[in-house]
């Protein structure tokens, strides 16, 4: 092999074409680490600030709170009334999602439903499901099934519109090609539809986690012990009430590292094997 | 000079095959908000089974809602199609589409996925490792066999109209449709892809239903042209491409008829 022109790198080794970056840029470009990091700086601006306030019965520090967050696991039962949280949530959550995809695909397939379903998110949309509480009270009684009511409006309404608006954006070429193979009813809806809105499903669902989280914390609040031991609301009412102020902190750390959990675990593992692997979402 | 560099077909030219596709007096109209659309009037035409058939004409001829028609997309205000002698009720996958647009590939499957697809859904096969197999080969018919696995955003445009192609192919129907598969490509591109869907007509002798707004793509690509008018849609003129006519001489003959008395755009 002659080259026509000589170049002066031709003789050493050609360069690679790809070159590790230094460590520090590569541990940089880890979402994860930046995330992390950012989180230890707010932990000891809290530190910080709470040292210099001196004032544990108002702001208790970091380390006094992760003490109690800590002493709640091994001996408050705080890991218990996370428990009785999530189940409920849990329940109201899947009952919101199968209403949401039962409205959805009403709106998909016809013109009316499409109304209702527009109609009915304009009214209850910018109702806060919390509101509806004394209304749950007063039909369903102090227990689990009025907490299941205002999780269901929190979760039905913000989840529907995203999956509607996510199947109306479905592109005629998509859907005439899977017409095309003759599918039709709830096949074509299944195996076209839904994954091809899925981008949009995907963020109704955390929408809705985030929303059925805050409302059933405030619920449980207002409400106190709804079945047996009560869950995290209860556990933060009930030591605000004793004036245990890191065990409120700590009880909201637990609402937020839920929460936390569910969004970079849950949410992010569904959304690298689908919407980033199939090119629908950067 | 040579007229046609790619075909020669004068078994399936002759009058002796039978039409596999033909419409009979075709209206289609189309409701926008304020007044009711005629896209054709009065389309009668025909294709043999094998033939390479284009439709051609200026936007707003009626060319792709005929086509989408014929897919079963649009039922007809009046007339009918039919296939093999049965009228064309709806959608169905003896009639299989390609359309212009890239985002017809399913995003959430591979190559391979999106060609196994329809060979699955419609049970063509008994068993699910010989649809793959079928699939894998008529992926490799239009040179993406290394990209079998690769997922549609990870195609440049041709090679997605190519896995499209592929798809329709793989279902070896009565009739592919296509409707402006390549305009929205580069011209090199464009070129390459005209030339291996000749090739592939050559290998597998298809009935080919090909709309086109571009003359020279129509020449290039059919046996026979039909050109319609617009506004509404009707047919203006007939065309053969073939020995006795070279290739631009056919070109400017229909472009001429198009530009000359007014009556093209």
């Amino acid at each position: 092999m002659t080259l026509p022109v000589s170049i002066p790198l031709a003789a050493s080794a050609p360069a690679p074409a790809a070159r590790t970056l230094p460590l520090w840029r590569r541990a940089f470009n880890i979402t994860a680490l930046r995330r992390g990091l950012i989180l230890v700086a707010l932990a000891a601006l809290w530190q910080a600030y709470a040292v210099w306030a001196d004032n544990p019965l108002m702001f208790p520090s970091f380390t006094e709170t992760a003490q109690a967050f800590w002493q709640g696991i091994a001996s408050g039962g705080l890991l218990g009334k996370a428990w009785t949280s999530v189940q409920v949530l849990l329940m109201g959550y899947a009952l919101g999602v199968a209403l949401a995809g039962v409205l959805a695909a009403l709106a998909a397939s016809t013109r009316i439903g499409e109304d209702l379903l527009a109609t009915l998110v304009a009214m209850f949309n910018p109702l806060p499901a919390i509101a509806l509480l004394p209304l749950a009270l007063l039909w369903f009684g102090l227990g689990t099934p009025s907490l299941l009511f205002v999780l269901v409006h929190a979760v039905l309404w913000p989840l529907a519109l995203n999956m509607s608006s996510g199947f109306a954006a479905v592109t005629e070429t998509l859907r005439m090609a899977g017409r095309n193979y003759g599918l039709r009813g709830l096949r074509y809806v299944a195996l076209i539809l839904i994954p091809a809105a899925f981008p949009s499903i995907l963020t109704g669902l955390k929408v809705a986690w985030a929303f059925a989280w805050r409302t059933l914390i405030a619920a449980e609040l207002v409400f106190g012990v709804a079945s047996g031991s009560g869950g995290l609301g209860w556990f933060i009412f009930e030591n605000k009430n004793r004036l245990e102020t890191a065990s409120v902190f700590a009880g909201l750390g637990a609402v937020i590292l839920i929460g936390l959990l569910v969004e970079g675990l849950v949410f992010r593992t569904i959304e690298i094997a689908t919407v980033r692997k199939w090119g629908m979402q950067r | 000079m040579n007229a046609m560099p790619s075909f020669h077909a004068p078994d399936l030219d002759g009058a002796g095959a039978p039409a596999q596709l033909a419409v009979e007096n075709l209206t289609l109209r189309y409701a926008t908000h304020a007044a009711l659309v005629t896209a054709t009037e009065n389309v009668s035409f025909s294709v043999r089974r094998g033939e390479r058939f284009v439709l051609l004409g200026p936007s707003g001829c009626g060319k792709s809602s005929l086509l989408k028609s014929i897919g079963g997309f649009i039922a007809p205000a009046s007339g009918r199609i039919l296939v093999n002698g049965r009228e064309v009720t709806g959608p169905g996958p003896d009639r299989m589409m390609v359309f212009q647009e890239f985002d017809q590939l399913m995003p959430w499957k591979t190559v391979l996925g999106n060609v196994m697809f329809p060979l699955v859904e419609t049970r063509k096969f008994a068993r699910r490792d010989e649809a793959e197999a079928h699939a894998l080969a008529t992926i490799a018919k239009v040179g993406l066999a290394k990209f079998a696995h690769s997922f549609p955003h990870e195609l440049s445009g041709g090679m997605k109209q190519r896995a499209a192609i592929a798809r329709a192919l793989a279902m070896e129907p009565e009739a592919l449709l296509m409707d402006e598969p390549f305009a929205a490509l580069d011209a090199l591109t464009r070129r390459t892809m005209q030339q291996e869907l000749l090739k592939l007509w050559e290998e597998l002798r298809f009935t080919l239903m090909f709309v086109t707004h571009s003359i020279e793509e129509a020449v290039r690509l059919a046996q026979r042209i039909i050109l319609l008018s617009p506004h509404p849609g009707r047919i203006r003129d007939e065309f053969r491409t073939g020995a006795d006519e070279a290739p631009a001489a056919l070109e400017r003959r229909i472009e001429s008829l198009l530009f000359t008395d007014g009556g093209g755009i």
